[in-house]
Parts: structure tokens; C-alpha cells; sequence
């Protein structure tokens, strides 16, 4: 993770969920940016921090997104995913933070946990190729299922590579 | 397909799957709202299941993101949800503005709450107008953009376009608020709620309408707040959540409203809610009118985020300096190399965007959080045990906007 | 218009005709009323769409042109308006429902999107649906004033009171089945100097048009 702008090892103090968090799964970094709580998990530790979260009250699963760090300088994984997490009755919000790697890049599912990830996390593996274990039915949801590429890696041409124009054409005398 | 007399009887536990009929909805059909698709598993005129299909918009706005520098990607933003776009570069530029840690001027947050609110009324007219058109009401749908005409005029008043306006930049707004403007919006102020209570009186305890709606694709509240709902869909389900109340951002907290809330969580409901919060954005934004502050809609020039005007250009070193940082290709703000998450309510529910810095004047990423896909994917959900006419209503009530949702 | 002269070839003596008859082609009497009732079928997808519904509705009427009906059937139309972005998932559905309409049909390609793919070059949008579909009527805006559909409307009235014929042999024509290209594409980079690009010298001589007649 790139470095974090407000030191906060000792944000132990100000924030509950994370002292949860590190009794349970040991020190994690953290960090503070913009009044914004963020904490990173590892990533065979996902689904159980996750859940953790979920039963202290984050029952609002916000967004489940995807980093590649491919591009950017001092970053020590490929893949950041990003869980945003939100409470319908505090006004806590946090981001979590899982990291994967290339080749095959697996995560756990927390769709038994938030049937929201169910398409967001679907999303994610249409267009970075992270495969989530668990998930109960994970296809592209974007693309066309004959689509092969995972367009929002960084090594993907932001104009592609020819499939959108591999098409028969239909002329007047055609139709 | 034939169907045995024996069999036609037969309670449902006895029939076999081949009895069910699958039909494809879309992605061209007039009730979806532009490009989606649903492929329903019919027994007679019952959904017994549907799965839907997206993507039949997805144009890579998250790429271009990572191509076009913020004040270039406020254009985009237009063209996600189309409906209301001025809430899209409000959400953008909100958060990009979080991230590079901008204070706006007073004035500047008052312009942007009134011209949200405004946008709020145009969506939930849209999407009242698009539940009363397909469910046969055509009247309905002819004041509803009869009405959102007159704020598009307010809209090409204020910055010249009609919608997709582009009207935020970092640090300010593109044009200030002439009286011109001001007077169009207050007249609207004074013609809308007549206009209102016609709409109200037309559909709101209409026979037909109300059989149509109520009762039909309930959404309980726990089966929201898992799905991950926001907006005036979960509000209708018993949710108040509401990001303008909880989280106040630009000028809400000085404002007095009403978070607008139902119980039932169906049809009707959302229906009813959407209704109700274009009364209280009329009052948040006569309040905003009132309270509008005097003074400069940009950010100062010493904080080199937004473009000076002429006059400072050319008579103080500061404007030229600052002139010369934003404009030329290899400067620009300066943007710390970190990652936040800013949402605002839109009109659909919690827009937000998690936008990744890494120094330049391009996002590294440009994640946007659509509430359409949540409310997509619930559909199934909804709309199992009710009829194939059912489904208009539910998938017009939920405001899916297609660009929005496939991005 | 020819409507109201009477026709006479050289020589041959002049028609005498009462003031209540008029003596024209049947391709012209085809032409206005294909032109004077023209059936939409909205392809909307993305923000055109919105524009497109705004023309429909009460305050840029397009109903007073003939296009009143917007059936949303592709086997009760004539006129598919292409409005906003095509993606490559989208393409071969508008190619479905632009088989299912039956001749004579035209299309407009309404906004910067649909013409040549607008704001949009990236992977997935398809850059301009005259690559796979003929097009007749271009409008350009993002999105075009509801004022602008409907001098392509106009416009297209007008192409149609021109080069129809009854029986369609209009759409057989050599011209029409080359395929229309919004930008010359060039597989080498191109130099400032336009003589010297082999490419561009082919394409200025060579025999592809574009456009209407």
C-alpha cells in the first residue's frame, strides 16, 4: 500500500471496529485520510474481517471495486480491492482494503454475508479477472460473454484491441 | 408448445419445467428504459423467474477516466445518469474536490445545492412521468416534461446547454449566477406546485393507477439494506437514510428539509416518495435562493485549482502565474498520491466515486458507484410471483437509467 | 413541383386538363406520402434518447410532420432513429431490427455518438453505426436540440420527395452499397503533408464516396 499521508498507528484509539479488527486478526495497517477510516486485510483473512465488520453494524455494503496498481509508483501488489462499508444507524463508514497478485488473483466471496456484492463482485471479474471463490454465479456482466480480455487492466488498450468493429457489415442491398 | 388438458390443471409442484415459457424483454423494447434485458421464465401470464442482462451500454467510462484530466471528465459524468445531470458533476467534482482538499467559496455551495435540487426534480419527474406512461397514464407523462422543459430552459440560461452541462469545475463553477437566472427559477418556484397538485390529482388515488402499483414488487427493509438499496427505493422500504441529512455536504446543513419516507416499499410507495421530495426540494431551494451569499463562485488564485479570470490574468502576477500552472500540459493542481471515497444522494440513490490520486491531473482510477446496479440486480427478487404487466411498473419505479448502470 | 405542370415531351401537343386534375409520376405521389407519414422506430439508448422523447413531446412537436406514431415495433416502421451510443454488445440487435423493417426504410443517426462515437473512443463503443448500417441523415450534437432532429426530419423529407420510387430501386443503387465512412482511416501515421501520404493520395483519386448523391 502506497504510504499513508496522516500517521496513524495509534488509531487504535479512535476507532472501535479497528481494535476489533487487530484483536482478531492481529496488527493491521491503517490509516486516516480525509476523515475517511481506511484499514488493510490480508487477503486469506477476508471473509472472516469482513463478517467481523458486518455483525458490529456495518450492515450496508456501499461498493466492492478494484485497484490496479500496475502503473504506480511504490505499489508492492497488483490488485487492491476496495470493500466500502456503511451503517444505516451510526454514521460510521470504513474501507477495507484486500490485496491479490498476479497469476490468478482470488479473493472470497462475501455474498453470504451482503447479497449487494453479488453483481459488484461480478463486475470485478469482468474487468480485472479477480475470481471470488463462493460466489454463486460468477459471469461477465458488462462485457459479452464471448468478450476475452479484462478491459480495465492497465495493460488493456483504452481503445482495444479491434473487437469493436469485428462485425459483418450490412449494406443497403443486404437488408 | 402443447399442453396436455390433463396437465393444465395440475398444481404447480406436478408440472413439468417445459411447461414454462421463456420470453426475452429487450434490449429494445419501449418500457426498458433504454438498453436492458430481462429474460423471464413465464408460467401463463406469472413470472416464475427472471434473470436480467446488462452491459448493452457499457462504453468504458472508468477508462476514460484514467485519460482525461477532472475538469475534462465532468463531461462524461454528464452522460451517466442523463436524467439529471448537473447531481453527476456535483458528485464528481465533489469528490474530486475531497481529495485534493478544496474548500469551496459559500456562494459556490449554495449554486451547487440549488442546481442539485433542481436536477432532483427533473429525475423524479422523469421517472414518475416514464411509471405513469407505462402503465398507460400519457397525460401524466406530457406535464412531466412539459415541466422539466421549463427547467432545461433555467439549465441553457445558467451555462447554455440543455442538459449534459458540464457545468462544475474543480475549485467553482464554469459561470456565475446571473438575475436572469435567479428570476427563471423563482418563477418556476411559483408555477411548479400547481403543476404538482394537477400530477398529484391525476394518478395519485386513480383507481387504476393505485391496483397497478400497490402491492406489486415489495421491497422489505432488511432485504433492502442487504441488497445494498439507497435513494428513494430505500426509503420507501422504511430505510431513512438520506446522505443530505446524515453526511451534509455543501450548503444542506444550513437548510431546513424533510427526509421523505414510506413504509410499504412497494410500487406505490417509491412512487409517493418521489413525489413528496420534489415538494421538499422546492423548499430547499427557495431557502437556497434566500440565503444565496454575494461574493467570488471560484476559489481564490492562490489556492491554483480554478482558472483565474481576465482581469486577474492580466493585472496581478498572481493570475498570471496561476493562468500558467493550470493551463500548461505538464502542470496543473497539484494532487496527493491517495485514494478517497465521496458520494453525494443523487436523485437515483448514493453516487459516489472512489477516485485514486497518483500526482497528476488524471485519475489513476475513476471508480464510479452507480445505485442502478444494486437496484438492477434486485429485480428478480421483486418481481417473482407477480404478472408479465407488473413488470413495467417495477422496473419503472426502480429508475434504472441504462447508462448509469453499465457505464 | 412537378405536380402541377403538365408534362410535354417536344413537339406533342399540350394536355388540356380541367382545373381539378393533376398529371404527375406515381414515384412522386409515393414519395409524398412516404415522406408526409413517416413511422419512427426509436432506437434510443443512452442521452439522444431523452432528446428524442423531448421532440416527441408537446413542446418541439413531431407529430406535425408526419411522425406520430413511434411504434416500437421494427415491423410496423419505416424510420429507425439511431439515438445515442452503440456498443459492440448492442450491435448486432440494431443489425436484427434493422433486417426486421421492411423496405423502403431509412435511418438517422441522431447525435455525435451514433455518427462517428462521440466522446467515446474506447473498447467498447462502436465508432459511428454507418460501419455496419446504412445511414441516410446524419445530425450532429451532443445531444442535438430537439430543433435539429427535426430539420433532419425535414431534411430527410426532402431526400425522399427527390430520389424515391415506388417500387424502391433507389436502394439498389451502385452508391448505396458502398459503405460509408465517417473519418478515412489511415493504417500509417499520417504526415502533415498530405501529397506525400500514399494513403490519402489513393483515397482523394480513388472511387469510394461518400454522402448523398
Amino acid at each position: 500500500m502506497h504510504s499513508s499521508s496522516d500517521a496513524s498507528s495509534d488509531s487504535a484509539t479512535t476507532c472501535p471496529h479497528l481494535v476489533a479488527l487487530e484483536q482478531a486478526f492481529g496488527p493491521l495497517e491503517s490509516s486516516m485520510f480525509r476523515s475517511q477510516q481506511r484499514v488493510v486485510v490480508p487477503a486469506a483473512d477476508s471473509f472472516a474481517a469482513l463478517a467481523l465488520l458486518k455483525d458490529r453494524g456495518f450492515d450496508l455494503l456501499v461498493d466492492v471495486s478494484c485497484v490496479d496498481y500496475l502503473e504506480y509508483r511504490g505499489a508492492k501488489h497488483r490488485y487492491g480491492l476496495v470493500y466500502l462499508l456503511a451503517s444505516t444507524h451510526s454514521p460510521d463508514r470504513l474501507t477495507v482494503r484486500v490485496f491479490a497478485d498476479d497469476p490468478e488473483p482470488t479473493v472470497a466471496s462475501v455474498v453470504p454475508l451482503w447479497e449487494a456484492a453479488n453483481w459488484l463482485e461480478r463486475e470485478v471479474w469482468d474487468l480485472f479477472g479477480i475470481r471470488f471463490t463462493g460466489h454463486p454465479d460468477l459471469r461477465r456482466l458488462v462485457m459479452p460473454e464471448a468478450f476475452t480480455a479484462h478491459p480495465l487492466r492497465k495493460d488493456y488498450p483504452l481503445q482495444g484491441r479491434g473487437e469493436r468493429h469485428n462485425f459483418p457489415v450490412i449494406t443497403r442491398d443486404h437488408s | 408448445m402443447s399442453i396436455a388438458p390433463a396437465e393444465f390443471d395440475a398444481p404447480p409442484e406436478r408440472r413439468s419445467e417445459d411447461y414454462l415459457w421463456t420470453l426475452n424483454f429487450g434490449p429494445q423494447h419501449p418500457a426498458t428504459h433504454t438498453t436492458l434485458r430481462l429474460v423471464l421464465k413465464l408460467e401463463g401470464e406469472r413470472v416464475v423467474d427472471a434473470m436480467p442482462e446488462m452491459g448493452y451500454l457499457h462504453s468504458g467510462f472508468e477508462k476514460i477516466g484514467e485519460h482525461l484530466t477532472f475538469n475534462q471528465y465532468v463531461t462524461v459524468t454528464d452522460r451517466m445518469n442523463y436524467i439529471s445531470p448537473m447531481a453527476n458533476n456535483v458528485a464528481w467534482h465533489h469528490a474530486v474536490e475531497k481529495l485534493l482538499g478544496i474548500e469551496l467559496t459559500p456562494r459556490c455551495t449554495y449554486i451547487r445545492t440549488i442546481i442539485a435540487e433542481l436536477a432532483r426534480i427533473s429525475d423524479h419527474l422523469l421517472c414518475n412521468g416514464a411509471v405513469g406512461l407505462d402503465t398507460g397514464a400519457f397525460t401524466f407523462f406530457l406535464y412531466a416534461f412539459y415541466q422539466r422543459e421549463v427547467i432545461y430552459d433555467i439549465f441553457e440560461t445558467l451555462c447554455g446547454a440543455r442538459f449534459t452541462n458540464s457545468y462544475t469545475r474543480v475549485g467553482g463553477v464554469s459561470q456565475d449566477m446571473t438575475p436572469l437566472v435567479i428570476e427563471k427559477i423563482r418563477s418556476f418556484l411559483k408555477t411548479f406546485p400547481k403543476t404538482l397538485d394537477d400530477m398529484e390529482r391525476l394518478l395519485n388515488r386513480n383507481r387504476i393507477f393505485v391496483d397497478r402499483t400497490k402491492g406489486v414488487g415489495v421491497l422489505t427493509k432488511a432485504e433492502a439494506i442487504n441488497r445494498g438499496a439507497t435513494g428513494p427505493v430505500a426509503r420507501a422500504s422504511g430505510v431513512t437514510r438520506d446522505l443530505r441529512r446524515d453526511e451534509p455536504y455543501l450548503a444542506y446543513a444550513d437548510l431546513d428539509f424533510q427526509v421523505c419516507c414510506a413504509s410499504a416499499g412497494d410500487c406505490y410507495a417509491r412512487y409517493l416518495v418521489r413525489m413528496q421530495e420534489m415538494r421538499e426540494s422546492l423548499k430547499i431551494v427557495e431557502q437556497a435562493l434566500e440565503q444565496l451569499p454575494e461574493g467570488p463562485v471560484n476559489v481564490g488564485i492562490d489556492q491554483r485549482t480554478a482558472l483565474p479570470t481576465k482581469k486577474q490574468v492580466y493585472s496581478t502576477i498572481e493570475g498570471t502565474i496561476s493562468h500558467f500552472e493550470l493551463s500548461m500540459s505538464n502542470r496543473g493542481f497539484e494532487v496527493p498520491c491517495e485514494e478517497s471515497y465521496a458520494a453525494i444522494e443523487a436523485p437515483n440513490g448514493e453516487l459516489g466515486f472512489y477516485i485514486v490520486g497518483d500526482g497528476e491531473d488524471v485519475a489513476y482510477r475513476a471508480r464510479c458507484r452507480p445505485p442502478s446496479v444494486l437496484h438492477f440486480a434486485m429485480f428478480p427478487h421483486l418481481i417473482r410471483g407477480h404478472t408479465l404487466s407488473d413488470i413495467v411498473a417495477v422496473l419503472g419505479s426502480l429508475n434504472i437509467i441504462a447508462a448509469e448502470l453499465d457505464r | 413541383m412537378a405536380l402541377t405542370q403538365p408534362m410535354a415531351s417536344s413537339g406533342a401537343p399540350q394536355l388540356e386538363l380541367p382545373e381539378n386534375v393533376v398529371v404527375s409520376r406515381l414515384d412522386e405521389l409515393a414519395n409524398w406520402c412516404r415522406k408526409n407519414s413517416l413511422w419512427p422506430m426509436p432506437f434510443a439508448t443512452a442521452c439522444c434518447g431523452i432528446e428524442l422523447m423531448a421532440t416527441g413531446a408537446a413542446k418541439h412537436d413531431l407529430a406535425r410532420f408526419g411522425a406520430e406514431v413511434f411504434r416500437f415495433s421494427p415491423r410496423q416502421c419505416d424510420l429507425m432513429i439511431v439515438a445515442g451510443r452503440v456498443v459492440m454488445k448492442m450491435l448486432p440487435v440494431l443489425q436484427r431490427i434493422w433486417q426486421q423493417m421492411h423496405e423502403p426504410k431509412w435511418c438517422i443517426s441522431m447525435g455525435a455518438c451514433a455518427s462517428t462515437g462521440g466522446v467515446f473512443d474506447t473498447y467498447a463503443v462502436v465508432q459511428g453505426i454507418d460501419r455496419f448500417i446504412p445511414v441516410d441523415m446524419y445530425v450532429p450534437g451532443c445531444p442535438p436540440r430537439p430543433e435539429q432532429l427535426i430539420q433532419a426530419i425535414i431534411d430527410l423529407q426532402d431526400k425522399i420527395q427527390r430520389e424515391g420510387t415506388i417500387t424502391g430501386r433507389e436502394f439498389n443503387t451502385r452508391q448505396r452499397q458502398d459503405r460509408k465512412r465517417a473519418l478515412v482511416e489511415s493504417p500509417l501515421p499520417l504526415t502533415l503533408d498530405a501529397s506525400r501520404n500514399p494513403n490519402i493520395q489513393r483515397q482523394l483519386s480513388g472511387s469510394v464516396t461518400t454522402g448523398r448523391p
